[in-house]
Parts: C-alpha cells; structure tokens; sequence
C-alpha cells in the first residue's frame, strides 16, 4: 500500500508543478505579448524617425532597416526657427513652473499642515476643492485679466499662478507628506532658537526631499506636456513651446512630412522618458499615494 | 505659617504659575503661527483670489454680458444662455463628450483592473512588467503621441498598413465621423497605466490573513474575488472613477491634434472643451465661453455629486 502512494503522490506533485510553471509561462508570456502590443506605437514611432516618409508609409516592422538621419537633422531646421528654439522656450516654462511650484507649494503645506491658525479648516477645505477644478472654467477670466496686464504672449501666464500655489494638487502632497514627519524635531529646533522660517528651511525642506522630487518631477512632466494653457496665451511663434511647434509640422505643409515629424517628435518625448527613467521611483510612489497621471 | 502660606497665595496673582506661563507662551506661539500663516499661506491665498476664486465669479458675470475684449463688457442678461439651447454644435458637443467619457472610463479602468490583478499574484518581474505598462500615461497627453495617433489612424496610416497584410483594405478612420472618437477613446484607453498602479496599490493594503481564512473556510479562487477583493477594492474603484471621468470630461489636446483643430469630420470630435476654445479663442465670444464654462462646472460637479452619492451604495469602508 505504501509503496503504491508513494510513488503516486510524487507523481501528483510533480504535474502539479508542472501545471504551475505552465501556468506562469502563459502569464508571463501574455503579459510579455499585451506589453509588446502596448509599446508597438512608439517602437515604431521611434525606428520611422529614420525612415524616409515613403517607407513610414508601407513598412510597419519594428526592424531599424534604414537610416535616414536627415529627418533629424531636416526636422531640426523645418521650421521658422531651428528645433533648439523651442526646446529652449519649453525649458524656460518648464523650469520655471519647477522652482515656482517646489516654493510656493511648499510653503502653504507648511502652513496647513505645522501652523495653528484661524479659518484653518476652511481654508484647508477650499484648497482640496480647488484640485479638481478644471482649467476650463477659468481660462476665459484669467485671459481677460493677463490681457489687461499685458502678459498674453509672454511666459508669465505660465508661471506667475504656479508662484502663487495654484496647482493645489502639490500641496496636499506636501501636506501629506509633511504630516508624516515628527514633531519633535520642531520642539528641538525651537527650544534652539528657530522661528518659522528657520524650522521650515532648516528641518522640513531637508526632510521632504522625497515629497519635492516628486512634484518637480510631475510638473516638469506636465508642463513639458502641455498644450491647452500654451495654446491660449501664445501665439507669437517667436515664443512657441515644442507642443506648439510640433503642431506646425502639420499645418505648414499640405502633404506631411512623416519622417521629419517623428524625428522631432522622438526628441519631444525625450526629455519625459529620461525623467520616467530617471524618477521612476517617486513617479510609482506619487501616483499610489495620490492618485495622479 | 500661615502668613506664609496666605504670602504664597496672595503671590501667585503677579508671578506667573507654571500653568500661567505655558497659557501665555501658548498664547505667544499662537500670535508666531498667525504671523507665519500670513507670510507662509500669502501667496496661495493672492492665488486664490486672482487665479482662481475671482475668475470663477468674474467669469459668471461675463456670462451675462456680451464681451469680445476689444468693447467693454455689456450686459445681455440670459441671452447667452438662451443662445446655449439653441446650439446644435453645443449640444452635439456635449454628446461627444458624455459617449467619450462613458465608453472610454470603464474600459479604461476595467483593462486597469485585470492587469493589476494579474501582476498582484506575485507575478517575477512586475516593476518591469509596471513601468511598461505604465509609461504611455506619461506620454499619452502630449502633442507628439496625438500626431502618432494621427498617422496611425490616416488613410496611409500604420493599422492601414498592417490590415492590408492580411489583404483588408482600410479607409482613413481619423476623416470617417463613426470611427474618429473611437480612435481618440482608443488613445485614452492605453493610458491604464496610472489607474493600474493605483489598482496594485490597493491590492496590497488587502491582507493576506483574509485569503487564508476564506480558503480554510472552503472558499474556492472566485468566491474570494468576489466576496474579499472586490468588496475591499471598491473605495479604491471609486476614487479612480471619480478621477479618471473628470480627466476625461477635461481632455482636449488629442481631439485637436488629430481633428486639426476642428472638431471633424461633421463634429464627430467637437469635445465640449474643444468648442469652448473655439468660442474663446477662436470667436473671442468671452461671454459665451464663459456661460459654456460654468456649464462645464456645474456638469462635472453634478457627475461628481451623482458618484459621491451612489457610492453610499456599492462602496465599503471597512466596519
């Protein structure tokens, strides 16, 4: 009797794990298919910035075959001023709106969450509403008033409402963030002689790193990404961003120019993948905490 | 001793007790905070009347009123609104909206929630198998993905070029009315990644401890789906939907890039934001715009309401 299980419960375990690692097999190998499905588009996106237009046209494969580097070097200089123009008027907007929102965010989380104040809770209130408004609703107004102060065609529309803690959504990061840190540390630097600012600069700035990474990170992401805000308040093509010129690619040229477009396309997503990889950690740590794109 | 005793307690009324000094130092820090708060929430609060609040009120007023910006406002009473329920490009616009954000949410979300499900089960890996899946959420709102898109979906474009392998012959999906806003709910689709991460988040905070128990009680792979992670998913269902839904009604760059600006073919990508850019910016009709935003205000806060609402029904927080 014992002989006979024996061999038979081995047996059993042995397909069971065979039945296992079959199943992993399949997962891994869907997962692998589904993502290869995924990035299918920008694989391809990426080997037609080498391709002339016509071939982009019939050669959907994956397979760097040519090498059409002109399209990077045509695309660079297609046009009214060269690629880096843009580049650089992106880079302004965007390290602007970085500094203006790591300041001024981190400075009204400071006093939601460490100051004791009157009106607190309200405020508190209205800036956790204020995350869900749509820039929409307020585009028309805020152009009236950056019209009347002279600043349509200019990157202060831009810049100035991030100076002003109007991307709430970092503050309530922050708020988080900061609520999380003893208070101890306060009592201590206190009891040594700092006041609010010194508390600020000296303790929390130091300690929200992780917090600060994370919003320079997604603001560089999505100002670099914007399109909505940039579209409205400019329209001199001296100061278009690269979304803006990107755009131009299509209305300049009745038969568009595939190659050139995708070459310069694969330098606009550049920036956005090296943060990606670069920041991968705080990216994956912000959405699950928060919630964000 | 007692002259001593009544010395100490008659004392006690100038020199401050214990008590009495932490009351004022308390007092102290308070007057500090409120110093700081004003130097430390300053900028948000000047934010919040210029950029935010005051155009919320200013914009009802121009809603009123006819204003192109070069005339001073004028006040036109309800006419804007009237002239909001006559218009047929408003009222398909809305349509458009309302189809993109129900067709493309749910799938959207339900191809989140297999995929974290999936990669939860301990899946070797899943950091790669996570970024992957997760980069077109970064990628998927900007200018030079909507021009893919564009291509892909064009009459010479590459889903052309790949059918006609299999010896189908496509048309231009992007120039058809009854394809284009599929091609645009197919762009906000593969953007899963972001609602998935925050899917696994949630998988993770479910403890292990609940699965062994339904298992020891006989509870079979599906009847642990439903009756443990689906219940203890639901508040982290919930606040994707609301999320993602009023990202939707929001989305704007991918139907002007791939419509050109337009809105076409025959409106079939006209997003409510897109018309309101035209009436703004494109007609300089502020007043209009304006009514058109608070219309849009009052749409997603209503859909956020209704949501709040009826999770009272399906969402479970805990005991």
């Amino acid at each position: 009797m014992v002989t006979e299980t024996q061999p038979r419960g081995a047996a059993m375990r042995a397909a069971r794990r065979r039945r296992e690692h079959v199943r992993r097999l399949l997962t891994h190998l869907g997962l692998i298919a589904f993502g290869a499905l995924m990035l299918y588009p920008l694989l391809w996106m990426l080997v037609s910035s080498i391709r002339a237009t016509e071939q982009i046209l019939r050669d959907p494969s994956l397979l760097p075959n040519s090498f059409v580097w002109q399209n990077y070097t045509e695309g660079w200089v297609a046009l009214e001023h060269p690629f880096h123009h843009y580049l650089l008027n992106s880079g302004i907007v965007v390290a602007g709106s970085v500094v203006a929102n790591l300041l001024a965010c981190s400075m009204a989380a400071y006093a939601f969450a460490r100051l004791e104040f009157r009106g607190k809770r309200l405020f508190f209130a209205i800036m956790l509403a204020t995350i869900m408004l749509p820039v929409h609703v307020v585009i028309v107004p805020q152009y009236i008033l950056f019209s009347q102060l002279d600043w349509i065609n200019t990157f202060y529309p831009l810049i100035v409402p991030k100076l002003l803690a109007t991307d709430s959504f970092f503050i309530f990061l922050m708020v988080q963030f900061i609520r999380g840190l003893p208070r101890d540390l306060d009592e201590a630097a206190r009891i040594d002689g700092c006041g609010h600012i010194g508390i600020f600069v000296r303790i929390i700035l130091p300690l929200s790193v992780p917090a600060l990474a994370t919003t320079a990170i997604f603001t560089f992401i999505w100002t670099w990404n914007d399109f909505f805000t940039q579209l409205v308040f400019l329209t001199d093509p001296d100061l278009y961003t690269v979304p803006l010129a990107l755009r131009t690619f299509v209305d300049s040229t009745s038969q568009t120019s595939w190659g050139p477009l995708f070459a310069m396309s694969i330098v606009a997503l550049g920036p956005i993948f090296g943060f990606f990889l670069a920041g991968q950690r705080y990216l994956v740590k912000g959405i699950a905490t928060t919630g964000i794109k | 001793m007692i002259g001593l005793r009544e010395r100490t307690r008659a004392g006690s009324d100038n020199v401050p007790s214990a008590a009495d000094t932490q009351r004022t130092r308390r007092r102290w820090r308070g007057r500090q905070d409120t110093l700081a708060a004003g130097l430390f929430l300053g900028p948000w609060f000047i934010g919040l009347i210029f950029i935010t609040l005051g155009p919320i009120l200013a914009s009802l007023y121009f809603s009123f009123t006819d204003y192109s910006l070069l005339s001073p406002p004028e006040w036109i009473g309800l006419e804007n609104y009237q002239r909001m329920l006559e218009d047929e490009r408003l009222h398909s616009s809305l349509g458009v909206t309302v189809v993109y954000v129900l067709v493309s949410v749910p799938l959207q979300l339900a191809l989140a929630l297999a995929l974290a499900l999936v990669l939860d089960r301990g899946v070797r890996g899943l950091p790669l198998y996570r970024s992957v899946y997760y980069l077109p959420s970064l990628l998927g709102s900007s200018v030079a993905i909507a021009l893919l898109w564009q291509q892909m979906f064009g009459a010479e474009g590459l889903l052309n070029v790949v059918l006609s392998l299999f010896g189908v012959t496509g048309e231009s999906w992007i120039s058809h009315p009854d394809y284009a806003l599929s091609t645009i709910i197919g762009l906000n689709v593969w953007t899963f990644g972001a609602p998935m991460v925050i899917f696994l988040a949630g998988l993770r905070q479910i403890p292990a401890m609940y699965y062994e128990a339904a298992a020891v009680d006989g509870a079979g792979p599906v009847r642990r789906f439903f009756q443990i992670t689906v219940p203890l998913l639901t508040p982290i269902i919930f606040f994707n939907l609301v999320l993602q839904m009023i990202n939707a009604f929001q989305s704007f760059t991918q139907a002007f890039i791939v419509s050109g600006g337009t809105g076409g073919p025959s409106d079939s990508t006209l997003f409510y934001t897109l018309y309101l850019y035209q009436r703004g910016f494109g007609a300089f009709d502020m007043g209009y715009a304006s009514a058109m935003a608070w219309l849009l205000l009052v749409i997603i806060g209503g859909f956020t309401a209704v949501h709040f609402i009826a999770s009272k029904y399906w969402v479970f927080y805990g005991d």
